[in-house]
């Protein structure tokens, strides 16, 4: 019981940081390595900054 | 009536309407398939095309496209009762508004991903395009002159409000320092950071509004606060996204879902009594708060909520390319315009719980019921709704403000009618903490939808100013930025600054325009879909969309062909224009602008009716 609690609070905890983009990075990371890059992946301070000027070059609010 | 039965009729009709119309439109017009390879599987890239859950995808598009919008224009609406306002709503929404974002999200994803503006050009030629680009920029600019006007009431001479409000600059740039230098990427850890200095910031609002010094200088006249907003468009326009923007729209996006939440479990619980009647006297076209009878008026202020244009720019091109299944565009395109319009109905009735004397005590200008406490007790009586001084008195001391009359624009009345549903729940004593949160809380995310408006403008105008001389579009340039940036802000400064200054108040002036661009951009949506249909073999069923472009665009012409001609000066501007004196000249630029809307609408209209025929007489 209380581990399926726990279970479902870390669920949605999962999906509390995928919807605001807190664990972007650990995607990032791996989704790099399991693609094999060849070359260092981004540190998390440059991947954030290349996120941030992606997100805000089009329209991404309404009225 | 209890405003309960009008949230379960929303939900049931909500309910009904995507089980049943949203299901057919899937199945028998859009032929949805399940097997096909969707834009971000074939393109999967990580960045701009990923295969996401469908869940997560609701949440970003519905974050993206709940913006101010279906907060203030239903409680604009509410002038002529709840019943109107109500059923537009819903019809609206149901018939128009979640089909325009499910179809041109269907079509965006079978055109890997294109924005509205490519497919303009590619279904409807280089001037249907050109023409959807223009509409979309000029929408930006009186989109944001409009909001920028809402927030400028709401903080006029309330040194609470100003504080709070200016607060959220240094908390946003706090936040973009945390997430840039301390703790890179951690977006919850700065969000709640962020949330509770906001919080700190609405009580600490309370102590500037008691002292002597600080009072005073907080207590801001509309003119030097529009002054102000014009000032910090632009700098937020100019400083790295990450300082600013990024930060106060973490901010602004759990505040706007929290508080929606908060709100919509607060009216189930309580269930208050709505206590304005179903209809007014104001459906005849004298509204106090806006001028013009309910069609075609109501059908353009209340845009966000039942159909908004605007949503089709992130219908096409930014969520498309994240879907994971076609399945899920029912979910995502038509379900998330739903839960928009329940937001929407959340605010009508958050309008329509206040004493009907008191909502139009808060939101009538002062040139129609006086700035005289007493005066505006009997004129508001005289139309037939119970005010007296003692109540507004007590009611604005409750709230922590001098006054609550003519506190124009909408955003004011929905946010005693919030307090009051909040302190039911958690105390009548903290009324005061709640009215300014939810100013604050209405002020954050105008200010994003500000923030993120001039800078797509500014993308739109580099890429025209570009074809004309290539330095001025280059996006990358810091000069050319500003520059941009500068013609940008002047644009929406300009109709600010207009509105602020206009005798019958800017909302009478600015909001239909904007309700009228923001329906004209729906009319563009709906009729390069409604081209695209044809061109698909979808002829039979072209009506789905040609429908509820036919109503928009009978809703917009008479709307602008009102607007310049009316003889009732607080309609048409031309006439407004003869007893304007010096300024006459901003009638006649409102009236070049709401032409230019109608040659928008037209000339769409013309070319699609043009691209339908071709495909008729090809398919016959």
């Amino acid at each position: 019981m209380i581990n399926n609690l726990i279970q479902k609070l870390k669920n949605f905890l999962a999906v509390i940081r995928t919807l605001s983009g807190d664990n972007a990075y650990e995607k990032y990371l791996e989704r790099h390595f399991q693609d094999q890059c060849s070359h260092k992946p981004l540190s998390k301070k440059e991947f954030f900054k290349q996120e941030t000027d992606r997100k805000w070059n089009g329209i991404r609010r309404c009225c | 009536m209890n405003s309960i039965v009008l949230i379960i009729s929303a939900v049931c009709i909500y309910l009904i309407a995507y089980r049943l119309y949203a299901s057919w439109i899937c199945a028998k017009v859009l032929c949805l398939d399940e097997n096909r390879q969707t834009p971000a599987q074939e393109f999967n890239d990580g960045k701009d095309f990923i295969p996401t859950n469908k869940w997560i995808v609701f949440g970003h598009h519905f974050a993206a496209i709940a913006g101010p919008g279906p907060l203030i224009g239903p409680t604009l609406a509410a002038q002529f009762g709840f019943m109107p306002g109500m059923v537009w709503i819903l019809v609206g929404a149901v018939l128009g508004g979640a089909v325009q974002d499910m179809v041109v999200m269907f079509f965006s994803v079978r055109s890997n991903g294109e924005s509205l503006g490519q497919m303009a050009r590619r279904y409807l030629g280089r001037i249907g395009g050109f023409v959807a680009l223009f509409g979309s920029l000029l929408i930006i600019i009186i989109l944001i002159s409009v909001l920028g006007l809402v927030v400028v009431k709401a903080m006029r001479n309330s040194p609470w409000a100003t504080f709070t409000v200016m607060a959220t600059i240094p908390i946003a740039i706090i936040i973009g320092l945390y997430m840039r230098f301390l703790r890179p990427g951690r977006v919850i850890e700065a969000s709640l950071l962020g949330l509770s200095l906001t919080l700190l910031a609405v009580i600490v609002g309370d102590w500037v509004a008691e002292h002597d010094m600080l009072s005073h200088v907080f207590n801001i006249n509309p003119k030097s606060l529009a002054l102000f907003v014009i000032g910090y468009g632009f700098i937020a326009a100019v400083v790295p996204v990450w300082l600013l923007l990024a930060p106060r729209d973490y901010l602004s996006t759990f505040l706007k879902l929290g508080t929606v939440f908060l709100l919509f479990v607060a009216v189930i619980i309580l269930a208050p009594k709505i206590q304005m009647p179903a209809m007014t006297q104001f459906v005849d076209g004298t509204g106090p708060i806006f001028a013009g009878k309910i069609f075609p008026f109501m059908f353009i202020t209340i845009a966000c909520g039942a159909i908004s244009g605007f949503h089709a720019l992130i219908a096409s091109g930014t969520t498309p390319k994240m879907l994971m299944n076609e399945k899920d565009i029912r979910l995502i395109g038509y379900g998330s315009m739903l839960l928009e319009s329940m937001v929407a109905m959340i605010a009508l009735v958050a309008a329509c719980i206040l004493e009907p004397g008191v909502y139009f005590a808060i939101n009538s200008p002062t040139a129609i019921i006086g700035d005289n406490l007493e005066q505006v007790c009997t004129t508001i009586s005289s139309w037939g709704f119970k005010l007296e001084p003692e109540m507004m008195k007590n009611l604005a001391h409750a709230m922590g403000e001098e006054t609550l009359l003519s506190r124009t624009g909408g955003a004011p009345s929905l946010a005693v009618g919030m307090a009051q549903i909040l302190s039911r729940i958690f105390g009548e004593s903290l009324l005061a903490f709640w009215y300014h949160f939810a100013i604050m809380f209405e002020a954050i995310f105008i200010l994003t939808t500000l923030d993120a408006g001039t800078r797509v403008a500014r993308f739109i105008l580099q890429d025209f100013l570009g074809s004309f001389y290539k330095p001025l579009g280059d996006t990358s340039s810091y000069p050319a930025n500003i520059f941009a940036s500068f013609l940008v802000v002047s644009g929406w400064g300009y109709f600010l600054y207009v509105g602020i200054i206009d005798p019958n108040g800017g909302v009478n002036m600015l909001w239909p325009l904007f309700g009228i661009a923001n329906q004209m951009l729906a009319n563009i949506a709906l009729c390069v879909v409604t081209a695209m249909m044809a061109q698909t073999q979808r002829l039979k069923y072209i009506w789905v969309t040609a429908l509820p472009a036919s109503f928009l665009v009978l809703v917009t012409t008479r709307a602008a062909m009102e607007k310049i001609f009316s003889e009732d000066p607080r309609i048409g501007y031309l006439t407004a224009a003869k007893s304007a004196g010096d300024l006459a000249i901003n009638q006649y630029i409102v009236t070049g602008l709401t032409v230019v809307f109608l040659v928008v609408v037209w000339t769409i209209l013309i070319n699609t009716l043009y691209k339908v025929s071709r495909s008729w007489q090809a398919q016959k």
